[in-house]
C-alpha cells in the first residue's frame, strides 16, 4: 500500500516547538524531526520516551570501576610489588589511596566511550553510513518535521502546517511495497 | 508577602534556649583542676559510665583514659594536659557551631555574587531567599569577631600560637617552628585582617540587599548594573579573603602544619552547606504555599549543584588527602595520623556522608526533581559537613578528650535556632520575588 509523508520545513526553533505541540494536539502522528542543532526540550514537546542511555552510562562506569581495581591489583600487588616511597605493596587496601586517581580515570573512561558506541549502534550509525537525511539543508539552517499521513486530505493537512508556520511543504508519496 | 509564623519563631527560640543550656552545662561540668580531672577518670573506673550529670565530661575522660591506656597514667603533665583539652572543649564546640552556621550565609553570598556576576537566567526568582540567608551574616560575623576577641584576650585557650611563651627565646616552651610565622600570626594583625574581611563581606551584603530593593522601587536598571559590579568586584575580595580567613580561623589551629588548598577545601564545604541550606529553605516556603513561582527545574538545578559540590568537595579532600599520605612527610601527616587514630568514627564517617551519599541518593535526575528526596539528602549533607568543621578543629584544641555532647549539639541547636530566627524574619521583610529583575521573566519560566 502507498503511504504518504509531509515535509515541513521551519526556519525558527521556537516556531518549530509550538507547531509540534499543535501538530501532535491534532493527533497526528510525528515520524521525524530533524534539527541542525539541539532543540532543548524538543524531545518532551514530541513525546519520546525517556532515554535510558543514562542507565547503561552508570553500569559501563561500574564496569570501568571494577576494571580499575582488578587491573591494579594485578600490576602492583599481585605481578610484581614494588616498595614505593616507603610504602611496600604487598596490600591492596593499604595501597588504595594511590590507585584512586586511575579508578577514577577509568570509571569515566568506560562510562564515556562505552556511552558513545551504544548511541552509535542504538541509532543505527557507522562509519561512511549514507546520511538518511530528507533535505540537506537540515544540515545548515532550517527544520523539518515530517508527518505521517495516514489517509487524511491533502489540502486539510498542507492549509493546517502553513497555520503552524511552516515556510515549505512538500508532499512524498512512498510507492515502494512493505 | 511572607510573615513570619509565630510556632516558627517559638520553634527558634526553644532551640535557642535548650543549646544555651547545653553550652552552659558544658561550660559547667568542665573541670576547672586537674583534680577535678582525676575524679572524673577515677568516677570513671569506680562505676561504668558515672552519674548522669557528668556523663559527657566521663565519656570525654574515657577516651582520654583509653588512648593513654599504656602510658604512665598518674605523671601529673598528663593530667594537666587532658585538663586543658576538657577546658577547651566548650570553647571549640561554640566555635565550630558558630563558624559552620556563620560559613552558610558567606557560602550563600558568594553564590548570590556568582549569580550576578554571571548574569544567570534560571535563579532570580530566589534571589529573595539568598538574601534572607545572608541576612545571618552581619550576626554571625558580630559572634564570629566575639569569639576571636575572647581568643586573643587569652580568655580560652583553643588557638595553641596564641601562647606568648611559645614565641619568647627565653622560654622552655619555646617553638622557633611558630615563632618564625609569628610575623603573619600574631594577635593585633589577626583581628585586623579579620575585620577586614568581615567587614569586606559585610559591606557587599549590604549593598547589594540594598540596591537590590531600590530595583523593586524604581523598576531602574541602573540598580541592577551597580549589583553586577559590586557583585564582579566583591568576588575577587571575596576569593582571597575567604582562602586567608580559612588559614587564620581554622588552618592555624595546628600552627605547624599547612596545606595549600586548605582554602579551597573549606570553600567547597562552605559552597556545598550553603547550596543545601538555600533549597531547604526555598522548599520549606514553597511547602507553605508561597514561592509559586519555583517549579521543579529551579530545585533540580539546587540539587544538581548539591550533588557537583559534594563531588567537589570530595575532589579537593582527596587531593590534600593523598598526596600528604604519600609524599609522608612527617610535619605534614601527623594531621591525617590524629584524625586516623583518635577521630576514626567522624573521620570516615564524614566521607560517607558528605560523598557517598550524595553521590548515590543525587545521582538520578528525577529524585533531583523529588523534594523530600532533596531535604532528605541536604540533611545528611549538613551532617557531613558539621563533622567536617568539626574534623578540622577539634583534633588540634581537645586531642583526644573529644566527643559530641552536649556543648556540641547545644551550641549547633542555638546557632541553628539564631539562624532560623534571623533568616525567616528576614525574608519577612520583602517580598519574595525580586520582581523588576531584567531576568525575573526567564528565571519564571526556566525549564529544564
Amino acid at each position: 500500500m502507498a503511504t504518504k509523508t509531509f515535509h515541513a520545513i521551519y526556519n525558527d526553533d521556537d516556531i518549530l516547538m509550538q507547531a509540534v505541540k499543535d501538530v501532535r494536539a491534532e493527533h497526528y502522528h510525528i515520524e521525524e524531526v530533524y534539527t541542525p542543532f539541539p532543540v532543548h526540550g524538543l524531545d518532551k514537546a514530541m513525546g519520546l520516551p525517556y532515554t535510558r542511555i543514562a542507565i547503561t552510562s552508570f553500569m559501563y562506569g561500574l564496569v570501568g570501576l571494577t576494571v580499575s581495581v582488578l587491573m591494579m591489583n594485578f600490576i602492583m600487588i599481585e605481578d610484581w610489588p614494588q616498595d614505593i616511597g616507603g610504602k611496600p605493596s604487598f596490600s591492596y587496601i593499604e595501597n588504595m589511596p594511590a590507585f584512586v586517581p586511575i579508578m577514577f580515570e577509568l570509571t569515566v573512561f568506560f562510562a564515556a566511550h562505552l556511552m558513545v558506541i551504544t548511541f552509535y549502534m542504538r541509532s543505527k550509525l557507522w562509519p561512511f553510513k549514507k546520511a538518511e537525511n530528507p533535505d540537506v539543508r537540515t544540515t545548515d539552517d532550517l527544520f523539518l518535521m515530517a508527518i505521517d499521513g495516514g489517509n487524511k486530505d491533502n489540502d486539510t493537512v498542507t492549509e493546517f502546517l502553513k497555520n503552524t508556520g511552516a515556510i515549505e511543504i512538500k508532499l512524498v508519496e512512498n510507492d515502494e511495497d512493505h | 508577602m511572607y510573615t513570619l509564623p509565630n510556632k516558627l519563631k517559638l520553634f527558634a527560640i526553644i532551640f535557642m534556649v535548650v543549646g544555651a543550656l547545653g553550652v552552659i552545662a558544658g561550660f559547667i561540668t568542665a573541670p576547672s583542676s586537674t583534680e577535678d580531672v582525676k575524679e572524673m577518670m577515677a568516677d570513671h573506673h569506680g562505676d561504668d559510665h558515672g552519674a548522669a550529670t557528668e556523663a559527657h565530661a566521663t565519656v570525654a575522660g574515657e577516651h582520654a583514659t583509653e588512648a593513654h591506656a599504656e602510658e604512665a597514667h598518674d605523671s601529673d603533665a598528663h593530667y594537666e594536659h587532658v585538663l586543658h583539652q576538657m577546658q577547651n572543649r566548650p570553647w571549640s564546640a561554640v566555635y565550630i557551631a558558630a563558624f559552620f552556621v556563620f560559613m552558610i550565609s558567606l557560602g550563600t553570598l558568594a553564590f548570590y555574587a556568582i549569580q550576578y556576576a554571571a548574569q544567570a537566567g534560571w535563579s532570580p526568582v530566589l534571589f529573595r531567599v539568598m538574601e534572607g540567608i545572608t541576612a545571618y551574616l552581619p550576626i554571625g560575623s558580630i559572634v564570629m569577631f566575639v569569639l576571636l576577641l575572647l581568643s586573643v584576650f587569652h580568655v580560652n585557650h583553643i588557638f595553641h600560637w596564641m601562647d606568648p611563651e611559645l614565641v619568647d627565646p627565653d622560654s622552655e616552651h619555646f617553638d622557633s617552628i611558630i615563632a618564625g610565622k609569628s610575623g603573619y600570626l600574631n594577635g593585633p594583625f589577626f583581628l585586623i585582617r579579620a575585620a577586614i574581611y568581615l567587614i569586606g563581606w559585610n559591606l557587599y551584603r549590604h549593598f547589594s540587599r540594598k540596591y537590590s530593593l531600590k530595583l523593586d522601587e524604581t523598576n531602574d536598571t541602573s540598580w541592577f548594573k551597580k549589583n553586577f559590579k559590586l557583585a564582579a568586584g566583591f568576588l575577587v575580595f571575596f576569593i582571597v579573603t575567604e582562602s586567608m580567613m580559612s588559614w587564620d580561623w581554622i588552618m592555624s589551629f595546628d600552627p605547624h602544619w599547612f596545606s595549600t588548598l586548605f582554602g579551597w577545601y573549606v570553600f567547597a564545604g562552605m559552597m556545598v552547606s550553603a547550596i543545601t541550606v538555600i533549597a531547604l529553605v526555598t522548599i520549606v516556603l514553597k511547602g507553605q504555599g508561597y514561592l509559586e513561582f519555583v517549579n521543579d527545574s529551579h530545585i533540580h538545578d539546587l540539587a544538581k549543584f548539591m550533588f557537583g559540590f559534594s563531588v567537589f568537595w570530595t575532589y579537593l579532600w582527596f587531593s590534600q588527602f593523598m598526596l600528604i599520605w604519600y609524599a609522608n612527610i612527617p610535619e605534614e601527616v601527623t594531621y591525617f595520623v590524629t584524625r586516623i587514630e583518635d577521630y576514626k568514627v567522624p573521620f570516615f564517617g564524614m566521607l560517607v556522608l558528605n560523598f557517598v551519599f550524595p553521590i548515590l541518593l543525587l545521582m538520578n535526575s528525577d529524585y533531583k526533581r523529588v523534594n523530600w528526596f532533596v531535604v532528605m539528602t541536604g540533611i545528611v549533607i549538613l551532617a557531613g559537613h558539621y563533622i567536617d568543621v568539626f574534623n578540622m578543629v577539634m583534633p588540634a584544641t581537645v586531642g583526644t578528650s573529644w566527643f559530641i555532647g552536649l556543648p556540641e549539639i547545644g551550641a549547633l541547636l542555638f546557632f541553628g535556632g539564631l539562624f532560623i530566627w534571623v533568616v525567616f524574619a528576614a525574608l519577612a521583610k520583602a517580598p519574595l520575588l525580586a520582581k523588576h529583575n531584567p531576568f525575573i521573566k526567564e528565571s519564571k519560566h526556566f525549564h529544564y
